[in-house]
C-alpha cells in the first residue's frame, strides 16, 4: 500500500490484564469507535506507529508525483495535459494533508522532510517503476490509484481523528484519479492496434507491482494484528489484494486486455478469482532501494528541494520585511 | 538541509457557501498570513470548496484540555429541560 509493512514495536498483543489502566481505557475507546484526538493520552507505540504509517503515506504521495510528472510535457492533448497537471497537484495536496496529520503527533515538518530527502524514510514500492509510455499514465490511474482506494476507503474509519479526516478528503479526490486513468485506457484500447498494444504493455508491466502494493501476506504478522486492534489498519493485505483482483479483472476484460497471469481463474466455489504467485523477491529488492528508479526518485526529490530554496528564502525575506514595516508604522 | 527556521503552522477555516459558518478544514505552513491564504487556496479549495478563507496561527489558538472534558461539559448533562423534547405538548394542539 502507500504505507507498507509498518512496524508497531510490539512483540505480542497485550491481553486486557496486562494493560495499564490508561491503556485499557484507551483500547476501550478504540473498541467503541470513539476517535482519538491529538492531545489525548495514547500509548507511545500507537503514536510512533501512526507517525511511521502517516509519514510513509505522505512521502508516497510526494514521490508519486514523479512518475506522472514525467508525462506532463508530453501529454497527447492540451486537455489531457491539464487533467494530468490537476492530478499531480492533487497528489501534492494529499501529501500536505497527511504531513499535517502526522505533525499533530509531535513530529515537525522539517524532520519529516529530512527523513524523506536523506533516504531514511520509506515510501511505496510502486513509485520506483518507470513510466515508459503515455499508456503508463492510464495504467497508474486505473491500477495504482485503484489499489490505493481499496486501502484508503476503510481508513476513513480509522481511530485517529486527524488521519481519518485526511483520508476522507483524499478519498473524495482519488475517485477522479482512477476514472481519468481508466478513461485513458479505454481510449487506447479502442484505438489503433499499436495503441491497444501500448495499453496491453502498460498493463503487463503494472499488474504485478500493483498487487505487490498491498504488501506480503500479513496473516501471521503481530504488527498487523496490533495495528488492526488499534484500528489504524482495517483489513488484512490479502483481503484487500483479493478485493482488488476481483474488481479489476472484469475492468480489464471490458477493455479487451489480458491480465498477465496464466494462473488467473474464476473460482466459483470461493466466489473469487484465484491468481498466480507474486514474486516477493522483486518486492523486497524494490523496497530495499534496488528498484528500477529508487536512486533517480530520491535525486529528483532532493534537487527539487534545493532548487526551491530561493523561493522559500524570498518568502521569508518578504515576510520579515512586511513585519518590520508594520512594526515601524505602529511605533 | 540548512533551513533551520520552520515556517509557522496556520489553521485554515473555509466558508463553503454564503450563509454558512467558516469551518476548520486543516492546517499548513507559511511564512506569513498572506502566503498562508494563497497556499490555503491551493491546498484546500481546488474544487470550488470555498467562498472565503480564514487563517489563524495555530499557536494563537487556545483550546480546552481533553483531560478536563468531563468536568468542563458536565454541567450541561443534567439539564435535559433545555431540550424541546423534554416537554410534552398535547397532540390536539398540533405542531409547536
Amino acid at each position: 500500500m502507500y504505507a507498507q509493512m509498518v512496524k508497531t514495536g510490539v512483540d505480542h498483543i497485550q491481553s486486557k490484564e496486562e494493560m495499564s489502566p490508561e491503556e485499557r481505557a484507551f483500547q476501550e475507546r478504540v473498541d467503541a469507535d470513539i476517535k482519538i484526538e491529538p492531545k489525548e493520552w495514547m500509548p507511545e507505540a500507537y503514536r510512533k506507529t501512526l507517525v511511521r504509517q502517516i509519514s510513509q503515506h505522505a512521502h508516497s504521495e510526494i514521490i508519486g508525483m514523479q512518475p506522472e510528472g514525467n508525462w506532463i510535457t508530453r501529454a497527447p492533448t492540451l486537455e489531457r495535459k491539464a487533467i494530468l497537471l490537476a492530478k499531480v497537484q492533487d497528489e501534492a495536496g494529499h501529501g500536505l494533508y497527511l504531513y499535517c496529520a502526522a505533525e499533530t503527533l509531535g513530529v515537525t515538518r522539517d524532520e519529516l522532510m529530512e527523513q524523506l530527502n536523506s533516504g531514511k524514510a520509506k515510501y511505496s514500492s510502486i513509485f520506483n517503476y518507470p513510466t515508459l509510455t503515455w499508456a503508463d499514465i492510464g495504467a497508474i490511474g486505473w491500477l495504482v490509484d485503484g489499489a490505493a482506494i481499496m486501502n484508503q476507503v476503510p481508513l476513513q474509519r480509522c481511530s485517529y481523528g486527524p488521519y481519518s479526516r485526511a483520508m476522507i478528503r483524499i478519498c473524495k479526490e482519488e475517485s477522479f484519479h482512477q476514472r481519468q486513468g481508466y478513461d485513458i485506457m479505454m481510449k487506447l484500447a479502442s484505438g489503433t492496434p499499436e495503441q491497444k498494444q501500448m495499453a496491453q504493455d502498460a498493463l503487463n508491466r503494472w499488474w504485478w507491482p500493483s498487487l505487490m502494493m498491498f504488501g506480503p501476506s500479513d496473516a501471521d504478522s503481530v504488527h498487523s494484528a496490533q495495528s488492526m486492534r488499534w484500528k489504524i489498519k482495517i483489513n488484512s493485505n490479502d483481503e484487500l489484494r483479493q478485493k482488488f483482483v476481483d474488481q479489476t479483472v472484469p475492468q480489464a476484460e471490458y477493455l479487451g486486455l489480458t491480465v498477465p497471469d496464466p494462473d488467473l481463474t474464476w473460482n466459483a466455489e470461493r466466489g473469487h478469482y484465484d491468481f498466480g504467485k507474486i514474486d516477493w523477491d522483486e518486492f523486497y529488492q524494490v523496497i530495499n532501494g534496488n528498484g528500477p528508479c529508487n536512486r533517480q526518485r530520491l535525486r529528483t526529490r532532493v534537487k527539487a528541494y534545493e532548487e526551491g530554496r530561493w523561493v522559500r528564502d524570498a518568502a521569508d525575506a518578504y515576510a520579515a520585511k512586511k513585519a518590520a514595516r508594520a512594526k515601524a508604522q505602529a511605533a | 538541509m540548512t533551513d533551520k527556521k520552520e515556517w509557522p503552522l496556520w489553521e485554515v477555516f473555509i466558508r463553503s457557501q454564503h450563509g454558512l459558518a467558516h469551518r476548520h478544514v486543516g492546517s499548513l505552513h507559511a511564512p506569513d498570513a498572506e502566503m498562508a491564504i494563497m497556499n490555503a487556496r491551493d491546498v484546500y479549495t481546488r474544487r470550488n470548496e470555498g467562498v472565503s478563507i480564514w487563517v489563524v496561527r495555530a499557536s494563537d489558538i487556545a483550546a480546552s484540555s481533553p483531560s478536563e472534558k468531563g468536568p468542563l461539559f458536565e454541567p450541561a448533562n443534567s439539564k435535559v429541560y433545555r431540550h424541546p423534547t423534554f416537554y410534552e405538548i398535547p397532540e390536539e394542539l398540533g405542531h409547536m
